[in-house]
């Protein structure tokens, strides 16, 4: 199926208006946006619009709701700079600039009959979520699903609510582990990969997604590949500096591709020894 | 009749997998089944190590007091791992306390017994280094990757 993609001039925002805002973290803000504008609601997990704060400038922000029936834009944004603060401090009633939906998706079609382990990194859960919101709606289409989540302290999970609700479900094997804690945390501590000996997936038939720091997802990656999982099974989202998001500037390029039309969500068979190479 | 029991546990635990079982009987003869509860300490940092432990049930946190900061957690192990290494190089000390977050099952093994044997016959020696050193690298590759804090702003 084709990636569901901007209509209209795809340079033009569209208005859209803040209706929610939560704070999921210290630095990290959930936002909801309405709008009425054609298209921007139809999009699939892993793809990201452009939101232009008016008068400060535009980033490239995962959608990070249920693309069913979505009658809203989701999206979680950490405030690292100038332009993700000014997004992430938008209140109920303001109004930004969206463009897109952009770039390619988790394949969870493709995903239909394998184990699924998703392996979600610091805020790498945001993008991931949409496609864990499928998985976990058709649940029955799937083999065995696995959610591997890693970040830095217990104070820095995102999302933590919903996970303590996913934890419930017994179908779906979930460990959240963070790199240092104080005492009174229970769980796992140390890297992400650490966690794949503690979950049951066949690796000959399994589909794996990957979304956090590139370090991260380049030994998650290779991680799984020694279990046996093919280097063409193994999705990553890439995040690359962006301004068109059309594959016009070349702003995002990395090798011969672009991040913004070619990704974000792209295979380790096809990008795997990119990662490694410093100057890109 | 225990080193009978223990090599048979041995033999089928993660981390002895596949050792020879005339290896196996050595290694049995210089451990023992022990039991910690939950809080428990299996040993402090600055304490001679002269044990380690395989688990076989429950998990384990490593913890390291910082000044002003309180105890800091950096790893927890479980099941099918292993606890402690610094009884392989002198000057054999613990670097860390390391607590047990559950019920613990575990077979200790005297580390001077250990290195006694691993000296008298090498090739066990060896068998025990082809065990150790993978998990060494391990695990300096995961304390590289959290003291990156990948997780941090760029994250
Ligand atoms: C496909 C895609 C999806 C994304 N999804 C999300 C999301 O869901 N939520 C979210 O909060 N952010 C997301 N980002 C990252 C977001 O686009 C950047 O954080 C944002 O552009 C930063 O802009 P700024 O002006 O706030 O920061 P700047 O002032 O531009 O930068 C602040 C600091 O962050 C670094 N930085 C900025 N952008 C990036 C980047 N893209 N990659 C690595 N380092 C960067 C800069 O080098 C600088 O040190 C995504 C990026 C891409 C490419
Ligand atoms: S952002 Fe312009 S080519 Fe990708």
């Amino acid at each position: 199926m084709a990636e569901p993609v901007a209509v209209g001039d795809p340079m033009l925002p569209k208005v859209a208006e803040v209706v929610a805002r939560r704070r999921e973290l210290a630095d990290t803000w959930t936002i909801e946006l309405v709008t009425e504008a054609q298209g921007l609601l139809a999009f699939r997990p892993g793809q990201f619009n452009m939101l232009y704060a008016f008068g400060v400038g535009e980033a490239a922000i995962s959608v990070s709701g249920d693309p069913a029936g979505a009658d809203r834009l989701i999206h979680t944004i950490r405030d690292v700079g100038k332009v993700s603060a000014a997004l992430a401090g938008l209140k109920p009633g303001a109004r930004l600039g969206v463009r897109g939906p952009f770039g390619s998706a988790w394949p969870v079609e493709a995903a239909v009959g394998q184990d699924v382990v998703v392996m979600a990194g610091g805020l790498g859960l945001a993008p991931l979520r949409p496609a864990l919101y499928r998985l976990l709606a058709e649940r029955q289409r799937f083999g065995r699903i696995a959610l591997l989540y890693g970040t830095r302290s217990p104070s820095d999970i995102l999302y933590a609510k919903e996970l303590a609700r996913w934890r419930a479900q017994l179908d779906l094997q979930l460990e959240v582990t963070v790199d240092h804690a104080g005492t009174d945390w229970h769980g796992h501590v140390g890297v992400v990969t650490s966690l794949l000996p503690r979950v049951v997936f066949d690796p000959a038939r399994t589909v794996a997604l990957l979304c956090g720091p590139e370090v991260m997802m380049r030994f998650g990656a290779l991680a799984l590949q020694d279990l046996g999982v093919a280097p063409g099974a193994i999705h990553l989202s890439l995040e690359r500096h962006m301004k068109c998001a059309l594959g016009h500037c070349g702003r995002c390029q990395f090798g011969s591709q672009f991040v913004c039309k070619d990704g974000p969500v792209a295979s380790f068979a096809k990008v795997g020894r990119l990662l490694t190479i410093k100057e890109l | 009749m225990e080193t009978h029991g223990l090599q048979e546990i041995l033999s089928g635990h993660r981390f002895f997998a596949d050792l020879d079982p005339a290896l196996c009987a050595l290694v049995a003869g210089c451990g023992r089944n022990v039991r910690f509860e939950a809080g428990d300490y299996l040993f402090h940092e600055g304490e001679p190590a002269d044990r380690f432990f395989l688990l076989r049930h429950g998990r384990v946190a490593f913890e390291v007091t910082a000044p002003g900061r309180g105890p800091l957690r950096f790893l927890t192990v479980g099941e099918g791992e292993v606890v402690g290494v610094s009884w392989l190089v002198p000057p054999y000390r613990w670097n860390y306390d390391a607590k047990a977050l559950e019920t613990i099952r575990a077979i200790a093994l005297d580390a001077k017994c250990l290195r006694d044997k691993c000296e008298a016959d090498h090739h066990l020696g060896y068998e025990l280094m082809k065990r150790f050193v993978p998990e060494l690298v391990r695990r300096l590759h995961a304390t590289r990757l959290q003291m990156f804090d990948v997780y941090g702003q760029h994250g």
